[in-house]
């Protein structure tokens, strides 16, 4: 009872200190409403608005069906190049496909001699490469025999495949990246707001006085996570239902008060880690490096911008313990497949599990970080 | 007071200035005219305006309101201020704030002559003469952070003297310092002065006792001039004897109430044996070691129940570390203490009930008001809301609280914010008192009340107090005292028995005779030595910009960086780790790609089929699905990202040569993964129908000779350019040093400026002719430097370790790296200008630098794909263009003819943004 007391009314002091520097106000603000609008609007499938050339050295009523045929979501709508044009455009990184026809294509086609296009690829960036390639291949058949039959579908296949996406229907690139999103900003505020509230207080000082007083590095560190948990928290509820839900319109499946429950346990796990770096850390520039270190795997490797299974097996071992992992993949399950606790809560206690481990090990450096900095 | 058109030649002229910070007035309509050639002493209490007074006519700080002209100039010309700056020499108050602490006395000197454009001769001669004159030529090698605090002042003295300055500001020169030092350090000036007498000197100080030396004094209070003439003079107007007393006759009557003299110090030997039990507090050879540096050594003592005990010292000499330890704030390295008879246990909660701490820097909140401040410490206390209004009730009148209850404790005056801190130590009724020199920066007048009342806590409630301070009338008001100088406590007693037995007249000779029993005082100044450099004047005429002054900074940057070795080490480890970890764990290919079967018709044919899935390494197999329930919950909890179902009576239709369909089911909340899945799907099942399949045979057999499918009308033959086997790591390698090669420059950066702001040395930015290209693009370089080492680290690795060979011109990517390390570090020098506080800086720097860099420079999703804002974004970002010469030179094999477009577009961020960074700099302080 005296610790939660304590713990209240710590909690509310750390409080009024986030909300009362302007410049944190704004980065938070920038961070849930700008940095989540740009980053979730400007996102792409793995082939979307790829960028598109054609050589059209045949120039006939079929090659120009065929261009128009390749166009959004997937592809730019193309442009018209000229064959010194294909190197310089593609070393530059311009253009991704340039796809050439050679000359008396249609009526190769037409006189059923199977012409070929040829596809220039850069490869430099390999699924979008494989997949864009995919693509097109699929188009220029069918629409070929479009162009034959009238009709783009091929004469009935023995078997057929029927593929339907679930929980993302039209294949929406926005939702995931919003959410993926989301998770990025979530984990850069807490780590960074949390650690350097306790490095701040021991640079200013103000830790010694805490310290003096019937207090203890539990209630203290506690007391600094939960302010820090609140503020982001309460960031990301406004953030979910105003800029994701209305402007994005992103639709959540699931229960949202799960979902914060979740982001709530989430949110404390990755405050534990900003402590956790918050004690370690001798100084800011030493602070900042190290949340560097921290925070660019947790956005890159949490499934956020690759699946999580087609990483190597030691780094799928090292990224265990990143909270963020089992938190996206909580969110993916909730957010988009509506899924209830009973078939998230072991995510969930990994989170729970990982947060507390980081807490106790910020208190075993809690007293040491004292000392260094007196 | 002087007329304006004095016939005597003026240092400083100010007219109608007024100054405020935010909604602080600091100075009101002041209007002074101090004459040149004098030594002129500016007294009163801190946060009387004193500081931004003199940081104004050193051209420190921006004109508000007003006019000023320092040495015959307007300092609003930029001009005047440049052409000014190499004649005034400006020491900042604090000790040592405008010193480097991780350089040695040598390489600050050195560092302070290259800025005034000294010569390495003259520089050599200079610092040899006035560090032999300041008697630390011994010390040249020691870093000014491990200084004395009187040490550190004659640093900052032989630093401002180093150009021969015609103008000298010291800003509260000798607080904090032990008197022996401050003995030394006002013979010093006086030497000085003797030798170059055309030389104003304009001192700012609290001790009033020192202001007798001065030739003319002005006397400050509350922001306005409350009187100026000779310190004789002075206390004749107001009949009084000494400069204090007439500082405060001058204050006036209006707040005479708070102003209470001394009390008569109650006998020490009476009232204090009597107490009955253990001493309050006790300690045994207490010891205190930073590795090789000894900050307490061996202190003992006893202080009873009920006691004023005093430490007596100047900064930096253990007083701080040995209340810390008798707090239980650091263990001790050696030896014991006990509060009421029990040994101190830093676990002990309840011990910590009866001790009320006050720690030297001002530990409470500013961000919360006075009223606040005091509620948080009485509900962390527990005092419940009955005793806390009571103790409210008692406390804010007692301590004179009442008209600040509502303010924030930031904007407190530091005397109400003193008293502040003490209502908050004692709030909770505490046995014990440790203040760590609670009243420096002062009044005397706020000082005589804050004594007061620890007098009546002392000596009505019985709280023992244990006290440090650096004031010698504090000293005598304590019931005994401790002489602390250089951690060893010279001496125990009485203050009037310590000045008996050195048969001295004041406490202060007292502790200057046992301290040069300690140690035996340094070399005395040689007068001859300081008369050396007269007659050399600033013949050349002010250069805007030198390269010598920004190579100073240059070479003073990379010495600091160099001292701090750890930062180094986590920027070069930590990208080397983040590109491997990177590397090997984004992988673009999916694979494992976990799926189920639901079989509805469990005849060889289905099973024919799935174990098409079966046999790939694209899929991951997990145990066939149950039924439409267990789809449902599978898929939704994430297990499956792919569900094959077949219809029942599959088999049987295949056989009869109908054309039955099979339903997929994916995962589609990511939608990069789903997308990649349905084209392995749709290949699966190609290859399943196509007649090579080894595994399918038995369903190709039924299926191909019904069905043949018909020949394709056209080909596409595609042509993998730059990376033809399609392998991760050559595509990935490549990407990954532009992102490391801005965070970490970027940052270093940003807290390497916000550094200078927090800690003061880019004081010497302000009042030095530095300008603002030199100041910025001399730290840069550095940084660039260091960029550049890392890029070569990192490169070193992808073609290495990552085996990714450099197939283009390596001229081309060694000159983008430049261009990048330029742009990178001046996107640091632009967070920097936004930002006041390490802490800001990190956190812009971060947040400012992480996304655009992973979203949209082309990392994962090809900036020719990006579309709006983020195509934006990604054109005006440095590493879009970076990002092309890298994977450009690795993978493409491109020259520099290839990459022109790309090198000249990433040319122009660098000096764009240090071009940004320099105007939005200002040269002086707000």
């Amino acid at each position: 009872m005296r610790q939660l007391t304590n713990i209240f009314w710590l909690a509310g002091k750390e409080l009024k200190s986030v909300l009362g520097d302007p410049v944190m106000v704004i980065l938070i603000l920038w961070s849930f409403v700008v940095a989540v609008l740009l980053e979730a609007s400007g996102a792409g499938d793995t082939v979307y608005n790829a960028a598109i050339a054609i050589l059209d050295e045949d120039s006939s009523a079929l090659t120009r069906q065929l261009s128009d045929a390749l166009g959004p979501p997937w592809f730019q709508p193309p442009v018209m190049i000229t064959p010194d044009q294909v190197t310089p455009e593609m070393d530059a990184g311009q253009i991704m496909f340039v796809l050439s026809f050679p000359p008396g294509f249609e009526a190769d086609v037409i006189a059923g001699l199977m012409p070929a296009a040829q596809l220039e690829v850069d490869a430099t960036a390999v699924s979008q490469a494989q997949l864009g390639t995919d693509y097109i291949a699929n188009i220029l058949v069918s629409e070929t025999r479009a162009f034959l039959s009238g009709s783009p579908d091929a004469p009935e296949a023995a078997l057929r495949l029927e593929l339907r996406r679930a929980f993302n229907p039209n294949g929406n690139p926005v939702w995931f990246k919003a959410v993926s999103s989301l998770l990025n900003q979530l984990s850069l505020l807490t780590i960074a707001l949390t650690g350097a509230a306790m490095l701040c207080e021991r640079e200013q000082g103000t830790i010694e006085h805490l310290m003096v007083m019937p207090l203890t590095p539990f209630e203290i560190a506690l007391s600094k996570v939960l302010a820090n948990v609140v503020v982001v928290l309460a960031a990301f509820t406004l953030s979910l239902l105003f800029v994701v839900q209305q402007v994005l319109q992103v639709p959540v499946a699931g229960s949202v008060p799960l979902l914060l429950a979740g982001t709530a346990i989430y949110l404390a796990a990755a405050a534990a880690i900003g402590m956790f770096l918050g004690t370690m850390a001798r100084s800011m520039a030493q602070f900042a490096l190290l949340v560097i270190m921290v925070i660019i795997p947790i956005i890159m490797l949490s499934g956020g911008m690759g699946a999580i299974e087609s990483q190597p097996d030691i780094v799928q071992r090292l990224t265990t313990i990143l909270p963020s992992r089992h938190f996206l993949a909580f969110a993916k399950a909730v957010v988009f497949r509506g899924a209830g606790l009973g078939s998230v809560w072991f995510e969930l206690s990994l989170m729970a599990a990982l947060g507390s481990g980081f807490f106790v090990a910020s208190l075993a450096l809690f007293r040491r970080s004292m000392s260094l900095s007196g | 007071m002087n007329a304006a058109d004095s016939p005597i030649p003026l240092a400083a002229r100010l007219d109608g200035i007024s100054h405020d910070y935010g909604k602080v007035q600091a100075l009101r309509d002041v209007t002074l005219n101090l004459p040149a050639g004098q030594m002129i002493g500016l007294i009163g209490p801190d946060g009387v305006g004193k500081s931004t007074l003199m940081g104004l006519i050193a051209g420190a700080k921006r004109l508000q309101t007003g006019h000023v002209e320092t040495l015959g100039g307007d300092m609003t010309s930029a001009g005047h201020r440049a052409d000014v700056g190499r004649r005034i020499a400006f020491m900042p108050q604090g000790l040592g704030r405008n010193l480097y602490h991780d350089l040695s006395l040598q390489e600050n000197l050195d560092f302070f002559g290259k800025l005034f454009a000294l010569g390495k001769v003259d520089r050599a001669s200079r610092i040899s003469r006035l560090t032999r004159a300041t008697g630390l030529a011994s010390f040249m090698d020691r870093p000014a952070g491990k200084l004395s605090g009187g040490m550190k002042q004659k640093l900052g003295l032989c630093a401002a003297l180093i150009h021969d300055p015609d103008f000298l500001l010291l800003d509260e020169p000798t607080t904090g310092v032990d008197p022996l030092s401050r003995r030394q350090f006002w013979d010093l000036i006086d030497t000085i002065r003797a030798d170059r007498p055309y030389m104003s000197v304009l001192v700012s100080t609290a001790y009033m006792e020192e202001a007798a030396r001065f030739g003319h004094l002005v006397a400050m209070d509350a922001g306005q001039i409350l009187a100026e003439g000779s310190p004789a003079d002075l206390m004749e107007r107001t009949g009084t004897v000494t400069v204090e007393a007439a500082y405060v006759a001058l204050l006036g009557a209006s707040t005479s109430h708070e102003v209470l003299r001394p009390k008569p110090v109650p006998g020490t030997d009476t009232d204090i044996e009597a107490e009955p039990g253990p001493p309050a507090i006790r300690a045994k050879n207490l010891t205190k070691r930073f590795d090789d540096f000894t900050a307490v050594d061996a202190v003992s003592f006893e202080i009873a129940r009920g006691e004023i005990f005093g430490f007596l010292g100047s900064n930096g000499c253990g007083k701080t570390t040995t209340m810390k330890m008798l707090t239980g704030l650091t263990p001790a390295t050696e030896g014991e203490a006990w509060i009421f008879g029990k040994p101190v246990d830093a676990q002990n909660l309840d011990a910590r009930r009866r001790v009320g701490f006050m720690s030297q820097s001002f530990s409470l909140y500013g961000e919360l008001t006075v009223r606040e401040n005091l509620l948080l410490h009485a509900r962390l206390f527990h005092l419940g809301s009955d005793l806390t209004t009571k103790r409210m009730a008692e406390l804010v009148p007692r301590f004179g609280l009442e008209p600040y209850l509502d303010q924030g404790a930031a904007s407190l005056p530091l005397g109400v914010r003193q008293r502040l801190s003490l209502a908050v130590a004692v709030i909770h009724a505490p046995d014990i008192l440790i203040l760590d020199e609670p009243t420096s920066g002062v009044d005397p007048q706020a000082r005589d009340a804050f004594w007061d009342m620890l007098l009546e806590l002392a000596h009505r409630d019985g709280v023992t107090i244990f006290i440090s301070t650096h004031f010698m009338d504090e000293g005598m008001r304590c019931d005994r005292i401790s002489l602390m100088h250089a951690g060893k406590v010279l001496v125990s007693d009485a203050p009037k028995v310590l000045i008996a037995k050195r048969g001295v007249e004041t406490l202060e000779d007292a502790f200057i005779a046992y301290m040069i029993d300690a140690e035996p005082p340094e070399a005395p100044v040689d007068e001859g030595l300081l008369t050396a450099g007269r007659g050399q004047k600033h013949a050349k005429p002010a250069s805007r910009f030198s390269l010598q002054r920004l190579l100073a900074f240059t070479a003073r940057e990379a010495m600091q960086v160099r001292r701090d070795p750890v930062r180094l080490v986590f920027s070069f480890i930590g990208s080397a780790l983040l590109l491997l970890i990177m590397s090997f764990g984004i992988s673009q290919e999916v694979r494992n790609i976990p799926f189920a079967a639901f079989d509805l018709d469990r005849s060889p044919e289905s099973r024919a089929y799935l174990s098409g899935f079966e046999d790939s390494n694209w899929f991951f197999q997990r145990a066939p699905i149950a039924d439409s329930e267990a789809l449902k919950s599978r898929m939704e909890s994430g297990e499956l990202a792919l569900a094959i179902q077949i219809p029942p009576g599959f088999g049987k239709a295949v056989r009869r040569g109908e054309h039955p369909e099979i339903a997929g089911l994916i995962d589609g909340s990511d939608t990069n993964r789903a997308g990649t899945i349905e084209s392995y799907v749709k290949s699966a099942h190609a290859h399943l129908l196509s007649t090579g399949a080894q595994s399918a045979l038995a369903l190709a057999d039924l299926v191909t000779p019904s069905a043949p499918d018909a020949p394709p009308p056209t080909q596409l033959i595609p042509r993998f350019h730059y990376n033809p086997a399609m392998e991760s790591l050559p595509a990935i390698g490549p990407s990954i040093p532009p992102l490391l090669l801005l965070l970490f420059p970027a940052i270093l950066m940003a807290v390497s400026v916000a550094r200078e702001k927090e800690i003061g040395t880019i004081t010497n930015f302000y009042v030095t002719p530095t300008s603002r290209a030199e100041f910025l693009i001399g730290k840069q370089l550095v940084y660039i430097g260091i960029t550049l080492l890392n890029f070569v680290i990192l490169t070193a690795l992808v073609v290495t370790v990552l085996g990714v060979p450099l197939k283009g011109d390596p001229a081309a990517l060694v000159l983008g790296a430049l261009l990048y390390a330029v742009a990178a570090t001046g996107y640091g020098l632009v967070v920097s200008m936004m930002t006041r506080t390490q802490v800001t800086a990190v956190f812009a720097a971060a947040i400012l630098s992480v996304m655009p860099t992973l979203q949209f420079s082309g990392m994962i999703t090809p900036v020719s794909s990006l579309e709006g804002a983020a195509r934006i974004m990604g054109t005006f970002w440095p590493t879009t263009w970076y990002m092309g010469i890298s994977v450009g030179t690795f993978t493409k094999g491109l020259g520099i003819f290839e990459l022109s477009g790309h090198l000249l577009r990433l040319a122009a961020f660098g000096p764009g943004l240090t071009l940004l960074a320099v105007l939005a700099l200002r040269k002086q302080e707000k």
